[in-house]
């Protein structure tokens, strides 16, 4: 079966060719569809059957190669596959939840004009996205790595008659580009030093996961190493300080923002730590920022999601904030807790934005129907619609208590994971867990602030339009359904030790196939929960039932504000404007970044036109000829039409020749 | 010093015929006086000719006369039926007319 490797990223390319060249011929909206479904829906089955073999393999690490790239002289880069524990769970959930989304679009894009353009791109990005997670090679990885950061491009402007949605696109390229950067000077560093001072020339994860060691644990060359990818990771995942482009990004179709910033794109720098875990262990300085970095960003998103008034932003930085927590999880050294968490987070967040384009769209048809011009994402236009959208409703609801941590779903496990590792691991500590616990408060509270304004309460949206609002046809809830499912029980996979042994014996069936690509890095470099704390289960209980004390007292508060006394957050806004409005303005963050970075480089950009480009290099390019065209002005003077001059003029040079010649 | 005419009398008279032919042709507006100073000029050289064969014994000089001569006749034939369809232009033959080859 691995020899089939290469049929997982071929699916989605041949159908993003196919719609791509033929998509304006084909003007049946259902056969595009269809080609595009089918081309990831195939590459889950091929997927499926890889991890299937890996999981009766004893051996772990299999690579295909495809045709070989660049040779110079003994370096030799080739289109290869890595297909491992690791790249199998990215597989399968890139291809899972993306045929899932593709399915959704059928229905949601329906009657959009550039429909084929649309699968054409979504298929190009699952494409982009399975080379960076199937690349055995860093070079391979970098291929996908821009070519998702291109195709998010493409989908963030697809609505490209609009402003905003061509600058949050080209916003989300130059942020993003920024991150790349990094990624490419780490990858610099990192193969110049091993070459130069090892003699070890080469890109492959495989060799670098053998050999890198030889750079030294704790020297400055991995932390550096380590930093840039980092940043290239913060880049991608929209960490601080370069996450600004995400929240801007809800200007694309809500499919889109399911499948690349919720599900994939965005867990491509998590990814990526976890292929380059070997280096990473061996910088803890670097581990360390990264878990601060993710802390930070996990509460400081959480606070802006408490203001957002549109359903997509709110969702928005609950993704910047999800992020934060498995850059702390991968910080703290909790790699497969960070793996655990990406991959329940795809499956509860790609539901909720599913779910929200699903409430956009009945919304959008119902003020359309009334001839209305409400902004249809906004959540004080809503309320009261669970009795109206119940399958949108419930797995919406599901997939809230999910992200909330509430017992036994699938975020409780993986967030439990992953606070437990922050206080607990020899990487961690107790600031980190403090920060993730507060957070995690954070987003009980306002996701269920969410919910409550969205299907509860009384329906604010006007009363022509209420009773056009309905539930949203198959092809948009089986997904949900499918999702919502995943949300519940996709968490048991991972029960960790403590619950598994309460519940009787239950093993840690994600951990122990994660096993074979961190356990040695962790072994080596002793990133485990303390000794100390190996035999405390009661702390470990303790620990497990204050977060979901803080889980319940968040979501308590939302109710206590939204349901039980309604006007109780607008007399807070009152209370407290100043706060309101800074919260509500996202901390000033994009102005700031404004004044810092954009604003001068625009300055510049603008000398350089105006003051360089037109006076100087016009200048020559326009002068040189009107200086020629001067000189011959004043040359042509010598043409009198006068013969008398010619005359003279030749007396006068025959006497300067003689004079020259006998003097 | 030589007695009687030597050749350095004929080359001064020659330069001096050259350059009353070259005064008359920068000066003259009247283009058949022009075509006459041309004529002056062609003879001086004639004479620097001879008087420098005879001098130096080499009959080359004599030759060229010859030459020059025909080419001054031939010249002096088309310049005149030049100035005739000048004239039949413009009215005049005064060279100071003929100024529109210019910029």
């Amino acid at each position: 079966m691995y020899d089939k490797l290469w049929l997982i990223p071929f699916f989605p390319l041949a159908g993003s060719v196919i719609n791509g060249l033929l998509g304006k011929k084909i003007k049946s909206e259902k056969v595009i569809g269809t080609i595009a479904t089918l081309a990831v829906a195939m590459s889950f089955l091929v997927s499926c059957s890889c991890f299937l073999s890996l999981l009766g393999d004893q051996v772990k690490v299999h690579q295909q190669v495809i045709a070989s790239w660049m040779t110079v002289g003994t370096l030799n880069i080739e289109w290869g596959f890595l297909l491992d524990p690791l790249s199998a769970i990215m597989l399968m959930v890139v291809t899972g939840v993306g045929s899932l989304i593709h399915l959704y679009s059928i229905g949601y894009m329906h009657g959009e004009e550039g429909f084929y353009r649309f699968f054409c791109y979504l298929n190009l990005f699952v494409f982009a996205m399975l080379m960076l997670v199937l690349g055995n090679n860093a070079l391979v990885m970098f291929i996908g790595w821009e070519g998702v950061g291109l195709c998010s491009y493409l989908l963030i402007g697809y609505y490209f008659h609009k402003q905003s949605a061509g600058d949050a696109a080209k916003k989300a390229f130059v942020v993003n580009r920024i991150g790349d950067f990094g990624f490419l000077l780490g990858l610099f560093l990192l193969f110049w030093t091993m070459g130069t001072e090892h003699g070890v020339w080469t890109f492959n994860f495989v060799e670098i996961a053998e050999k890198g060691h030889l750079l030294g644990a704790g020297g400055t060359v991995v932390t550096i190493v380590t930093l840039c990818f980092f940043l290239g990771a913060t880049g991608k995942s929209a960490q601080i300080p370069l996450y600004t482009w995400l929240p801007d990004a809800m200007e694309g179709p809500t499919p889109v923002s399911a499948l690349i910033h919720a599900a994939t794109m965005v867990t491509a720098g998590v990814y990526m730590i976890g292929r380059l875990n070997g280096l990473f262990a061996m910088a803890p300085n670097t581990m360390m920022v990264v878990a601060i970095v993710g802390a930070a960003t996990a509460i400081f998103a959480a606070t802006i999601g408490f203001a957002q008034n549109d359903i997509k932003r709110v969702l928005a930085y609950s993704t910047v904030s999800q992020l934060g927590y498995m850059f702390l999880a991968m910080g703290v050294g909790a790699f497969t807790a960070g793996i655990f968490h990406l991959m329940t987070h795809a499956f509860f967040k790609a539901c909720l934005f599913l779910g929200s384009g699903s409430v956009i769209h009945a919304m959008h048809h119902g003020l359309h129907h009334a001839h209305l011009h409400d902004d249809p994402q906004d959540m004080r236009n809503m309320g009261g619609l669970a009795k109206k959208m119940p399958i949108t409703y419930w797995t919406f609801l599901i997939s809230t208590l999910a992200i909330s941590g509430f017992p036994l779903l699938s975020g409780f496990f993986s967030k439990d994971e992953i606070l437990w590792w922050s206080f607990g691991s020899t990487r961690g500590a107790i600031g980190l867990w403090a920060i993730g616990a507060v957070a995690a408060g954070m987003t009980a509270f306002y996701m269920f602030r969410c919910v409550s304004l969205t299907f509860w309460g009384e329906q604010r949206t006007n009363p022509k339009a209420k009773d056009h609002i309905r539930e949203s046809p198959l092809v948009i809830t089986i997904p949900l359904m499918v999702l919502g499912f995943l949300a519940l029980v996709g968490g048991w996979i991972g029960v960790p030790a403590l619950l598994g042994d309460a519940f009787g014996g239950m093993a840690n069936h994600f951990e122990h196939f994660l096993e074979p690509v961190f356990g040695h890095s962790q072994e080596t470099y002793h990133i485990a929960i303390r000794e100390a704390l190996h035999h405390s289960a009661g702390l470990e209980w303790g620990m497990m039932g204050l977060s979901v004390l803080i889980a319940f007292i968040g979501i308590g508060i939302a109710l206590y504000f939204y349901i039980w006394r309604p006007g109780l957050a607008a007399k807070f806004v009152n209370a407290f404007p100043q706060l309101h409005r800074v919260v509500f303005n996202k901390w000033y963050m994009d102005e700031l970044y404004d004044t810092l970075f954009v604003n001068p480089v625009k300055r510049l950009g603008t000398f350089c036109w105006k003051g360089f480009d037109v006076k100087v290099i016009d200048g020559i390019v326009n002068g040189v000829p009107r200086l020629i065209g001067d000189f011959g002005k004043a040359l042509r003077l010598v043409q009198s039409g006068f013969v008398h001059n010619y005359a003279m003029v030749m007396v006068v040079g025959t006497i300067m020749i003689l004079a020259i010649y006998i003097l | 010093m030589e007695h009687g005419i030597t050749v350095h009398h004929y080359l001064v008279l020659s330069a001096i015929l050259f350059s009353l032919g070259t005064f008359g042709v920068l000066t003259r507006k009247n283009a058949i006086v022009i075509f006459m100073c041309i004529e002056l000029m062609l003879n001086s050289v004639n004479l620097t000719f001879i008087a420098l064969s005879r001098h130096l014994g080499n009959m080359d000089g004599q030759v060229f006369v010859f030459f020059v001569m025909t080419v001054a006749a031939a010249e002096a034939a088309v310049g005149l039926a030049l100035m005739i369809t000048m004239y039949r232009n413009q009215e005049s033959i005064e060279v100071d007319d003929i100024n529109m080859l210019k910029w």
